[in-house]
């Protein structure tokens, strides 16, 4: 992971756009003036990020800020008013996108896991290969399998969740992911509903992934693994990204007040 | 004559009990050909309107509803009798037991629908949200992922309902179809005995109590939703 790499990705999305054009490959993932409402609200005003291949960026922010929905609108389960989301140089926002192609590609990890109660962990993992990609049994279990050891649970394939813990369950969600291959992970709070002890578990196999060279964006509140494994942190407040640098920045001079008072809630609150 | 051997003539009567047993069985075997036929009709019914209705085409959910709501309210003898002498005299004539299944099909099929839909709509939003960004379609992402699992969850009371039509199929006795209960009624006006009547009881929780047994066997094999 050489600085080089990330260095574009970490300027200002309006200097790249202006045509200070970056002598690397385009990002993985570009979000353009994204805006989102529901209702009255306005979540998401104006909301632009740049993800480069293999980056990390870690989404900080409030409660009710907008990072669900931001992370929403990348695979459409949120409709975005205005703006645009490009996936490898690509528009997948508008008319005329086949969603289902789009979305195999971004792989997405919730909070809660939701994996699917009436099958096991194979079968948790292989639904999508067998009937998306249209692989037959043997490919799909052997992809399974592989994706399942990455985990560290290649013993738990014919595991359903209810006999797994939750982090076990966090970390099949992310095997069901990555076996699709998918160009960009977005993570939704993945330790959020996790037992302290079992958070190492899912932070490690984030690690792993990262140093494999996946393309990740993380909501979370994991303040020390964020200092420690994300190129860039973004800080986000009433639907705008008010902040963003690399890690060590951000937590030791935060220039935005809204991240300073949050930083300082989390570091002495509790 | 002791209250006890009239009791015992009355009601089971080894003479006419052997006499007329082999036309019960044969009754046996309508009722079980038909309940068979209903509950697997019935319910496929049911389930393929519930997942219609989950597309969300208004004027298509509209009319599923009218019919499970107009199937579910009114008795099934009623549409039975107007089937059988009503049909005829719009020049469709339905033997009576195509009328029994029909009916009684399309009624399961009401029940069922709600019930396969109450489950659907329980079934929790995330496996939607799970499903679909790993390019699984809607339809994939309903029959692959949800229905399983309404499925499981509705298993209840879906057997239950089940266990209730298929016994109305002694309702099929009124038009003629030679059922269990057709069967020892005949037996019984021919014999002037009621034992006939005794071997259908008989007759119908032997044929019954299997499934009221398999009923809870379901429930606890697909209980896996309880911690
Ligand atoms: N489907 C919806 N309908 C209406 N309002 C919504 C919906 N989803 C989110 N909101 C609102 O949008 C705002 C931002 O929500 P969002 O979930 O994106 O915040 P968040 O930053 O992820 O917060 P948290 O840290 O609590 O998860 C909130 O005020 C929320 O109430
Ligand atoms: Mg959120």
């Amino acid at each position: 992971m050489s600085k080089t790499i990330m260095s574009p990705a970490a300027t200002s999305p309006t200097a790249a756009q202006a045509g200070a054009a970056p002598a690397v490959a385009r990002p993985t993932l570009e979000l353009i003036g994204l805006r989102k409402s529901f209702g009255a609200i306005e979540v998401l005003r104006d909301v632009s990020l740049r993800v480069a291949r293999s980056e990390m960026v870690f989404v900080l922010g409030r409660s009710g800020s907008g990072k669900s929905t931001m992370l929403r609108c990348c695979n459409r389960l949120e409709e975005p008013d205005a703006g645009e989301i490009l996936l490898e140089g690509e528009r997948i926002t508008g008319r005329g996108v086949n969603l289902d192609r789009v979305r195999r590609r971004i792989g997405m990890v919730f909070q809660n896991f939701n994996l699917y109660p009436h099958l096991d962990a194979r079968r948790n993992v292989t639904l999508a290969l067998r009937k998306v990609l249209g692989q037959s049994r043997e490919e799909a279990d052997a992809r399974a399998a592989e994706a399942l050891a990455r985990v560290g649970l290649a013993d738990r394939a014919d595991s359903y969740p209810a006999q797994l813990s939750g982090g076990q369950q966090q970390r099949v969600a992310i095997a069901r992911a990555i076996a699709l291959e998918p160009a960009v992970m977005l993570f939704d709070e993945p330790t959020s509903a996790l037992d302290p002890e079992l958070v190492g578990d899912v932070l490690a196999v984030m690690r792993e992934l990262k140093q494999d060279g996946m393309t990740m964006l993380v909501v979370s509140h994991e303040m020390a693994f964020a200092r420690e494994a994300a190129d860039r942190v973004v800080f986000m407040a009433e639907g705008r990204i008010v902040e963003e640098g690399p890690p060590e920045q951000i937590f030791t001079s935060p220039r935005h007040e809204s991240t300073r008072a949050f930083l300082s809630r989390y570091s002495f609150g509790q | 004559m002791s209250d006890l051997d009239r009791f015992i003539d009355t009601f089971l009567n080894g003479a006419v009990l052997a006499r007329y047993a082999p036309d019960i069985l044969r009754g046996v075997w309508v009722t079980v050909e038909l309940s068979v036929l209903i509950v697997i009709a019935g319910t496929a019914l049911g389930t393929l309107l519930a997942c219609i209705r989950a597309y969300r085409i208004a004027p298509v959910s509209f009319l599923i509803v009218v019919y499970a709501d107009v199937f579910r309210a009114l008795p099934p003898l009623v549409l039975i009798l107007l089937a059988y002498f009503g049909l005829p005299n719009v020049g469709v004539s339905l033997s009576s037991f195509a009328v029994l299944f029909a009916i009684l099909c399309l009624t399961l099929g009401a029940f069922a629908e709600e019930i396969v839909w109450a489950g659907i709509t329980a079934t929790d939003r995330g496996q939607w949200e799970a499903a679909r960004p790993t390019g699984l379609g809607f339809t994939q992402t309903l029959v692959h992922v949800v229905l399983p699992q309404a499925v499981r969850m509705v298993i209840p009371p879906l057997t239950n309902r089940a266990i209730a039509i298929t016994k109305m199929t002694a309702l099929g006795t009124v038009i003629g179809v030679p059922d269990i209960l057709n069967q020892a009624t005949t037996a019984q006006s021919f014999s002037g005995n009621a034992s006939p009547l005794t071997l259908a009881a008989v007759a119908y929780v032997v044929l019954f109590l299997p499934f009221v047994i398999l009923s809870r066997w379901l429930e606890s094999r697909f209980a896996w939703r309880k911690i």
